[in-house]
């Protein structure tokens, strides 16, 4: 990072572009707009050192919105962009914004791939269970039976689970949160941001226009508590209004256990730990409503080179042990002959 | 060498102008190898040589099979010369099947060099043959030399330890060794080369050496062989020399333009024959500063590279036809941000999987018209192994000079074909300027991404550079601001400055070259494009000598065409034009569109290159025609 004059407060207005936001009124993407400029704001960096980079859909148009270096790419690749843009670039924080559609149907691969890599990008994959863009299509993570203009009457397939396919693709950093839970994203975003390597952050987020309400049980600030469980590392999984209700292992899988009756207490209670192993963010990441309270916040930050680092390091240690290339040995290979003049 | 002076004193010695000659045998026989190495003992010992391997998409076909033949054709001269041969003087054959499925293409008296082992019941059978061919006396219009190559190998290399499998596997150099001797070839360069190889693996490096002149003398003493062939060094301009492929030269000419532009060369590719190769050349110059990766898939490989070129470094992506199909909604994009990349494309049999293995140039169309929407870019294809060099300099000189994506078309026989290069030095290349802005150009102060230059390239300006933040993407953009917009005039005008900003790359090119015709009385004009070109020029020279004088324009440039290939066009209006290309006539139809010229196309579409026998009827056909039509 080039760092040029005196450190300087910025505003969220510095982070602003001068474009006309164009999504809908009351979509959940206002918030997380917002969200994300306030946060870049506490950071301090100037916005030239970042990059939006995106895919097709709603979400994708973000890049637009933020006055930052940008691309709006084309549907479901922007993390294979992000990933040359990171690598030619270590320098510039990069973000990918995508979708449901995006990042799980049509860019599938690439989310796997960009993650097992452990890039150092920050994701942030709105989820809104539809396609939106488009008017109205059942997406990856529809609940099975949507009913939706594609599925008159109900769609086939079974939805994704994004945190479970991270985790499989090697996902260092795995995070959930809300659109209109203001306190919760930002938190959750600054996270994301300063974990070194491929951040993924699934966001919740309301579209008011073909699937208003889909995910009211975790947005809705009447019963949100008694639906989502808020994971805080080294703190017992507890959920509830009045925080009574806790998260067990028996054994072979996860239950619900009310505090203080069948000699329940907290110190039975599962213990949050991002370092964790494996099989228990995999416990975490199938945690389904209705049947279980949803986890939101980090499920899993863990460490591994990334890489752009990786990439860089190899070069570094080939000049280091090599030296520079020599272009005239290049060209001329490994043997040469020479032609002379006739009679010479 | 001595050993080449004491086998001469004892043969008949026949000087011949230009010899071709096939190795062929199973995939896992060695031919290429066997092939490459005389090859470069050929061109050290001062020939003219080309090359062409022929091998199956199937990595180890069952051994025996006709499927499963390897073959690596070579041609080598005491002249210049421009392709691997029409016809071959040699087959050196190690199995039946090898035999069957090349016998068809060697000459009336043609040499044949069999691996007596080879032919066994099982192998007949596998080849399909009925009959023996070495005892029915089918070959019997040939000069035949039946060998045990396998037995002497494995004897040569008991003498070292080494025996069973292993020894056996080393008798490519025992056929190598018996052709060196026939061709009075040196042996040191392939010594030279197994003491490399085998640097570490003493055994096998004296028994491959043992086997390689163990050959040469079994080709001394048997005295199988009445005489000896010589193929006198050729004139060639002065020079230091290398041998080099296409796909190779391709990887230096990409680390060479990255080192003249003072950038690192980001490259995204997936695996694919036939340009897989050029992703392994990358990948071991990596002090260089290049950077490689193998993506998960074409769409990504391409991406990344956009995102690279939009970071600064130059991105650079290949393919096959198949993965290009795949990149194109990218190459749209990278059309509409305007950024700096190149896709290489190494044709192949298509259509869809079609001959992973074998030549093809029916993606033309592709490269030019391939995507959606009115998207054009910069298309240009080498002409030869080396000239892949050069093109790959000009495709980065062209993308960062246009902030434009450039497609090079290049080809599978071109890729894996090798020729001498008198390589240039590299303090005289020119160094590629790129400039990145750091400041705003707007007349309010503001950053406009879509200002042009006198070219009409706008500014690269890069992520970290204070106050240049702006947003690209694939939807329409405003004139000079960059903006999201749908006006309708607006989109008519950027369409239209798309276009004429890469119409405008012709201003930057060199005019085209007719070859053949300094006076302009050819009675002829040939146009071929990429690997055509070595065919062309053979015919053109050969047809000289009979006193018909043919031009030739081999177009590098098919998107601009050249500024003055109109007014070439319009002097031979009057003759016959003929355009031969391994497809159905793309070009041709291109230039019959574009200038209204009756250009007759000549396809072949046999996942072969073309032969100069080919071309050269197809020209005395049209002239008879329009001698009839004269009279």
């Amino acid at each position: 990072m080039s760092v040029t004059e005196q450190p300087r407060k910025y505003t969220v207005k510095d982070f602003g572009s001068d474009q006309d936001v164009r999504w809908c009124p009351g979509c959940g993407d206002y918030s997380i707009l917002s969200a994300v400029k306030k946060v870049l704001a506490e950071e301090g960096v100037p916005p030239e050192q970042y990059a939006f980079v995106s895919g097709i859909g709603c979400s994708s148009r973000f890049p637009y919105y933020v006055n930052t270096y940008g691309m709006h790419s084309i549907h479901g690749r922007a993390m294979a962009v992000a990933t040359g843009l990171k690598v030619a670039r270590p320098d510039v924080h990069t973000f990918v914004i995508t979708g449901d559609g995006d990042a799980l149907s049509i860019g599938g691969n690439h989310t796997i791939h960009t993650l097992r890599r452990n890039v150092d990008i920050t994701i942030l994959l709105f989820n809104n269970q539809i396609y939106g863009l488009t008017k109205g299509q059942y997406s990856p993570t529809s609940p099975f039976g949507k009913k939706t203009k594609s599925t008159p009457m109900g769609s086939l397939d079974q939805p994704i689970a994004p945190m479970a396919l991270a985790l499989a693709a090697e996902a260092t950093f795995m995070a959930r949160t809300i659109d209109m839970h203001p306190k919760h994203l930002m938190a959750t975003i600054k996270r994301a941001m300063e974990h070194k390597g491929t951040s993924f952050v699934e966001i919740y987020q309301n579209c008011n226009i073909f699937n208003d309400g889909a995910l009211d049980y975790a947005q809705d600030r009447k019963v949100r508590a008694e639906n989502v469980i808020e994971l805080e590392h080294g703190k017992p999984l507890l959920f509830g209004k009045d925080l009574d209700k806790g998260i067990v292992f028996d054994g072979r899988q996860l239950t619900v256990a009310q505090v203080g009756e069948n000699g329940v207490t907290k110190d039975d209670l599962l213990v949050h730990d991002e370092k964790d192993s494996e099989s228990y963010h995999a416990m975490l990441t199938r945690m389904k409503y209705p049947e279980l309270p949803e986890p939101i916040g980090v499920f899993r930050s863990v460490q591994r080179p990334t890489y752009e680092e990786l990439v860089n390091g190899q070069i570094s240690e080939v000049i280091a042990r090599k030296g520079k290339g020599d272009l005239k040995k290049l060209i001329e290979g490994r043997s040469t002959w020479e032609v002379r003049e006739e009679g010479a | 060498m001595s050993l080449e002076a004491h086998s001469q004193k004892q043969r008949e010695i026949e000087e011949l102008p230009q010899v071709t000659i096939r190795f062929a045998g199973d995939s896992g026989d060695g031919m290429q190898l066997t092939g490459t190495q005389f090859t470069n003992t050929s061109a050290i010992f001062g020939n003219d040589v080309s090359t062409m391997p022929d091998f199956p998409a199937e990595i180890r076909a069952p051994a025996g099979t006709v499927y499963g033949v390897s073959g690596f054709q070579l041609q080598f001269s005491s002249s210049d010369i421009y392709t691997p041969g029409d016809v071959v003087d040699c087959l050196v054959a190690m199995n039946p099947a090898a035999l069957k499925v090349n016998l068809r293409d060697l000459k009336h008296g043609g040499v044949i060099i069999l691996n007596e082992d080879g032919f066994t019941e099982q192998t007949l059978k596998l080849a399909g043959m009925e009959k023996n061919p070495l005892k029915d006396g089918s070959l019997g219009k040939y000069t035949v030399h039946t060998i045990p190559m396998t037995q002497s190998t494995v004897r040569a290399c008991e003498e070292v330890g080494l025996t069973g499998k292993g020894a056996a596997r080393c008798k490519n150099f025992f056929a190598l060794g018996i052709v060196c001797w026939l061709y009075s070839r040196p042996l040191e360069p392939i010594i030279e080369f197994i003491d490399t190889k085998f640097k570490d693996k003493e055994q096998l490096r004296e028994a491959n050496t043992r086997v390689l002149k163990a050959g040469y003398f079994f080709g001394e003493t048997a005295e199988l062989f009445t005489r000896v062939f010589r193929v006198r060094k050729a004139h060639l301009p002065p020079g230091v020399y290398r041998e080099v492929h296409g796909n190779e030269a391709l990887a230096i000419g990409l680390i060479t333009a990255g080192q003249l532009a003072n950038k690192p060369i980001f490259y995204g590719s997936y695996p694919i024959t036939p340009a897989s190769d050029i992703l392994h050349e990358l990948a071991r110059h990596k002090q260089f500063g290049v950077k490689t990766m193998q993506a998960e898939d074409e769409i990504a490989a391409i991406c990344s590279a956009l995102g690279a070129s939009f970071g600064g470094a130059l991105g650079v992506t290949a393919s096959a036809g198949p993965g290009i199909a795949l990149k194109m909604e990218a190459l749209g994009l990278a059309v509409m941000v305007e950024l700096p990349l190149v896709v290489i494309n190494v044709q192949r049999g298509g259509p869809s999987t079609g001959l992973p293995t074998k030549v093809e140039q029916a993606d033309l169309f592709q490269a030019i018209v391939g995507r959606n929407g009115e998207c054009p870019l910069p298309v240009i294809a080498p002409q030869s192994p080396s000239d892949c060099f050069q093109t790959a300099i000009d495709a980065i000189r062209i993308a960062t000079k246009f902030m434009t994506p450039v497609m090079v078309l290049s080809d599978g026989f071109i890729a894996n074909s090798a020729e001498p290069w008198r390589f240039p030095d590299a303090d005289s290349l020119e160094p590629i300027e790129v400039e990145h802005p750091e400041e705003t150009n707007g007349e309010d102060g503001s950053f406009l991404p879509y200002m042009r230059d006198e070219w009409l390239s706008r500014p690269w300006a890069l992520p970290g550079t204070p106050g240049l933040m702006h947003r690209i993407g694939g939807l329409e953009k405003e004139d000079v601001t960059g903006n999201v917009s749908y006006d309708p005039e607006n989109h008519q005008r950027m369409v239209d400055l798309r276009q004429e900003k890469v119409d405008k790359v012709a201003d930057f090119l060199p005019e085209q070259e007719v070859l053949n015709d300094p006076d302009g009385t050819a009675e002829l004009l040939i146009i071929g494009w990429g690997s055509t070109y070595g065919a062309i020029r053979e015919t053109t020279r050969r047809l000289m000598r009979k006193g018909t004088r043919v031009a030739h324009v081999q177009l590098r440039h098919l998107n601009p065409f050249p500024k003055n290939f109109g007014a070439i066009l319009e002097r031979y209006a009057d003759r016959p034009i003929l355009v031969p290309e391994m497809n159905k006539g793309q070009l041709a139809l291109l230039i019959r569109g574009r200038y209204l010229i009756d250009a007759k196309p000549l396809t072949k579409v046999q996942g072969r290159p073309f032969t100069t026998t080919e071309i050269m009827e197809s020209v005395e056909h049209l002239l008879a025609e329009r001698g009839k039509v004269a009279k």
